[in-house]
């Protein structure tokens, strides 16, 4: 008797564990029949989330044809995995917001999207792409130029550094040091005047390699760091990166550099004090301006001397137009509804009020224009605001493959991996350059079964 | 003591309409999805499922050849043994003492059956609070007795952390079937023993353990289902599998190949691997170790 019991719990919690979630079903309540509605997934949490439904409540006011929904679908990371199960099950969202790891994956999704320049050729919608930002239109174009989806919210990756801890180590905290060598000095100074943390990074993957790959204009991978096919190859073991890792790793054991933890975990140990410098996304600053107890500062990203460095990257996301599903495409009242909506938030009012509410990039010109000449940036309470658009326009703008951006299928992956590979090298399992080398072997494993994935899909 | 009442139906159609509700349930929920990864574990598709190929056991020697998966099974091994080991330990010296006439028995066992209400994330929420190097009161603590406290950059003090939240998180399961066996137990049996000389331990050893032993095997068996199986929020929340893969486990490296990487053909191999290893682990457990189980 007892043993039938337990058998049959064992079962039942066996059954518990197995039994998993179904997948996400898309909400299509009924619409007013004149009006089209679109559904709109997105991918940022509060306070970012509900700015971004506001603008799609005023699109919603604005006129009478097209009623923009936006829901909130988790992080990115679970968003995407949401678009592409709700795709796979008719169920897809007409736009949804990917983040820019994901580019290259939607890039050779085929008939899953429909491409951002045939949607506005088909609607009769003109966009000034002219006026974006280089490294903002880059990321999310073809490379002879055409747009594949709308840009968005756009950040690049600068250096928030503790001003009073600073003074305490006798260094100027006007001037942050120019040169990787600068910030070394600092460090020590730092450390030597008691600071237990003199520097940290956020988003390990993307400041250390990908934005120092880019203003140091060195390719991350061939091909045009993948924007000209799928058959690239990771190029991170190059001397110069290679050099750069080598001084984080020894960084770490001197004390000067903390490893912080992937992703965003780092962003905490700034705001508390805990860290006296930190490289981290502009889009920090809204925290810190909240959370600091100390007077801080911006900078742009250091260089090795005897470099000239050019622009940085950006990171963010931009939104895609989906098809409802594999055999499925959109009607002409759809794709207007969806082109009605970028053509609204491409406008330069749009773009500037959420620069000036969140701390993105003002993606294009004339709203950066719009935002200086409202005097924004003099005020000293956003002191600072315009550093990750001067470091965008550095080297005059004039990008080069290096500093396009990065357009990697199975990037999201290959992200971890340098992260891990790095891990072991802070751990003294590995010296920098295995590190590299590791990540390289198996980043390209990556790469290779992504294009066997996507030949002609 | 076992009474075995034998129905005979007449003919066939009855029987299979009783049955009937139980089997499309166990088709729908176990066997169709168990299919389905079967079947995807011998394809290769991108992540929209545009274009699929058929690779043959191609995913399952990857897999195989993969040092980084071999080092995910031994993690495996290390993180259930040492999870199962620990909860069950702690929830059987809690119950003897919850069992003993103590003032506010009840509020103590009240108290130890709480965190079995507490979801995995936040668990993990919990012990990253105590263990955080610097904002956590306990990883605080310890940098400053000077002990190096660091599970972001030192993978043993990552497995210790998440072995501690895992068998934490399961040990007011374990107390309460303990307890339960505990109180089954006659008391007419301990008090001869007493009588005739025998002391506590002795009484626990020779007594207690060898009755509790049907209690024991179930719970061993699901604490090590649960530690496979259940612990992905735990690792999810606090390590994320590193730092490196030292915390990335069978189960958790299923979810990253799957869902974050999009590599489902890959995914699909994994679970297939592990489902023949569940398979294989219970069998084994009811074949030979139950032998040694008395009822």
């Amino acid at each position: 008797m007892l043993r039938r019991t337990i058998m049959a719990g064992a079962f039942a919690l066996a059954g518990l564990n197995v039994a998993a979630p179904a997948a996400a079903q898309a909400q299509t309540p009924a619409a007013a029949p004149a009006q089209t509605e679109i559904t709109f997934w997105h991918g940022l949490t509060q306070p970012l989330g509900g700015l971004l439904e506001q603008i799609a409540t005023d699109f919603n006011a604005s006129q009478t044809h097209t009623r923009v929904v936006a829901s909130f679908r988790g992080s990115y990371p679970e968003t995407m995995v949401a678009a592409i199960a709700a795709f796979r099950a008719n169920q897809s969202p007409h736009i949804v917001q990917m983040f820019e790891v994901g580019t290259g994956t939607m890039m050779a999704a085929g008939r899953a999207i429909k491409p951002l320049h045939e949607l506005l050729a088909e609607t009769n919608t003109t966009i000034n792409f002219q006026d974006y930002l280089p490294g903002v239109r880059g990321y999310y174009s073809l490379p002879d130029g055409r747009m594949m989806s709308m840009p968005f919210n756009s950040s690049t990756s600068v250096v928030f550094y503790n001003k009073d801890a600073f003074r305490r180590a006798n260094l100027n905290p006007d001037a942050f040091p120019m040169t990787w060598e600068g910030v070394a000095q600092a460090a020590t100074a730092l450390k030597a005047a008691g600071v237990a943390c003199p520097m940290t990074s956020a988003w390990p993957t993307w400041t250390q390699v990908e934005q120092f790959s880019a203003i140091h204009n060195i390719p991350l991978a061939t091909q045009g760091n993948g924007f000209d096919g799928l058959n690239a190859e990771l190029r991170i073991n190059n001397p110069l990166l290679v050099k750069h890792m080598t001084n984080l790793v020894q960084w770490q054991r001197d004390g000067l550099f903390r490893y912080g933890g992937r992703d965003g975990a780092a962003d905490a140990l700034f705001p508390s004090g805990e860290c006296a410098m930190i490289f981290a996304s502009s889009g920090l600053r809204a925290r810190i301006q909240r959370e600091a107890q100390f007077a801080w500062g911006v900078a742009q990203l250091p260089y090795y001397e005897g470099t000239t460095p050019i622009n940085s990257i950006i990171g963010g996301a931009s939104f895609w137009t989906m098809n409802r599903g594999p055999n499925a495409t959109r009607s002409a009242a759809e794709l207007r509804g969806v082109a009605a909506f970028f053509a609204y938030i491409a406008q330069p009012q749009v773009a500037a009020k959420w620069h000036t509410d969140t701390g993105f990039l003002p993606v294009t010109r004339t709203a950066f224009e719009q935002v200086r000449a409202s005097g924004f940036y003099a005020l000293p309470a956003n002191a600072g605001a315009d550093i990750p658009i001067q470091q965008m326009l550095r080297g005059g703008g004039q990008m080069t493959e290096n500093s396009m951006g990065i357009r990697l299928g199975g990037f999201v992956e290959i992200r971890t991996i340098i992260q891990e590979e790095l891990e072991r090298a802070f751990q003294g399992q590995q010296t920098a350059e295995q590190a590299m080398n590791n990540a390289v072997t198996r980043g390209n494993v990556v790469l290779r079964n992504f294009e066997r994935q996507n030949r002609g899909g | 003591m076992r009474l075995r009442k034998k129905v005979i139906f007449k003919g066939t159609a009855l029987p299979w309409l009783l049955l009937l509700p139980q089997l499309i349930i166990t088709g729908i929920f176990f066997f169709w999805p168990a299919g389905q990864a079967i079947y995807s574990s011998f394809l290769r598709e991108d992540a929209f499922g545009l274009s699929r190929e058929f690779v043959g056991l191609e995913n399952f020697t990857d897999v195989l050849a993969d040092p980084n998966y071999l080092a995910a099974g031994w993690n495996t091994v290390v993180f259930s043994s040492a999870v199962a080991i620990t909860a069950l330990a702690a929830a059987l010296f809690l119950a003897v003492q919850a069992d003993k006439a103590i003032r506010g028995a009840n509020a103590y066992k009240t108290l130890l059956i709480w965190p079995y209400a507490v979801a995995p994330a936040v668990a993990a929420v919990l012990w990253l609070f105590m263990f955080h190097p610097q904002i956590g009161l306990f990883g605080r603590f310890l940098n400053g007795i000077g002990i190096q406290w660091d599970y972001k950059v030192n993978g043993n003090q990552a497995m210790l952390l998440v072995i501690l939240a895992a068998a934490w998180k399961q040990v007011s399961y374990n107390f309460i079937f303990f307890l339960a066996g505990l109180q089954s137990i006659p008391r007419a049996v301990l008090e001869a023993a007493a009588i005739d000389g025998a002391r506590p331990i002795r009484r626990f050893w020779t007594i207690i353990f060898p009755l509790l032993a049907p209690t024991s095997f179930f719970l061993l068996v699901v604490n090590i289902v649960y530690a496979f199986f259940d612990t992905f929020g735990i690792i999810h929340a606090l390590t994320q599998g590193g730092p490196g893969q030292s915390t990335t486990t069978l189960i958790y490296k299923v979810y990253v190949d799957g869902v974050q990487n999009l590599n489902f053909g890959s995914s699909a191999a994994q679970s297939v691997i592990l489902m023949a290893i569940v398979i294989l682990l219970t069998a084994v457990q009811f074949r030979f170790i139950e032998k040694k189980v008395h009822y």
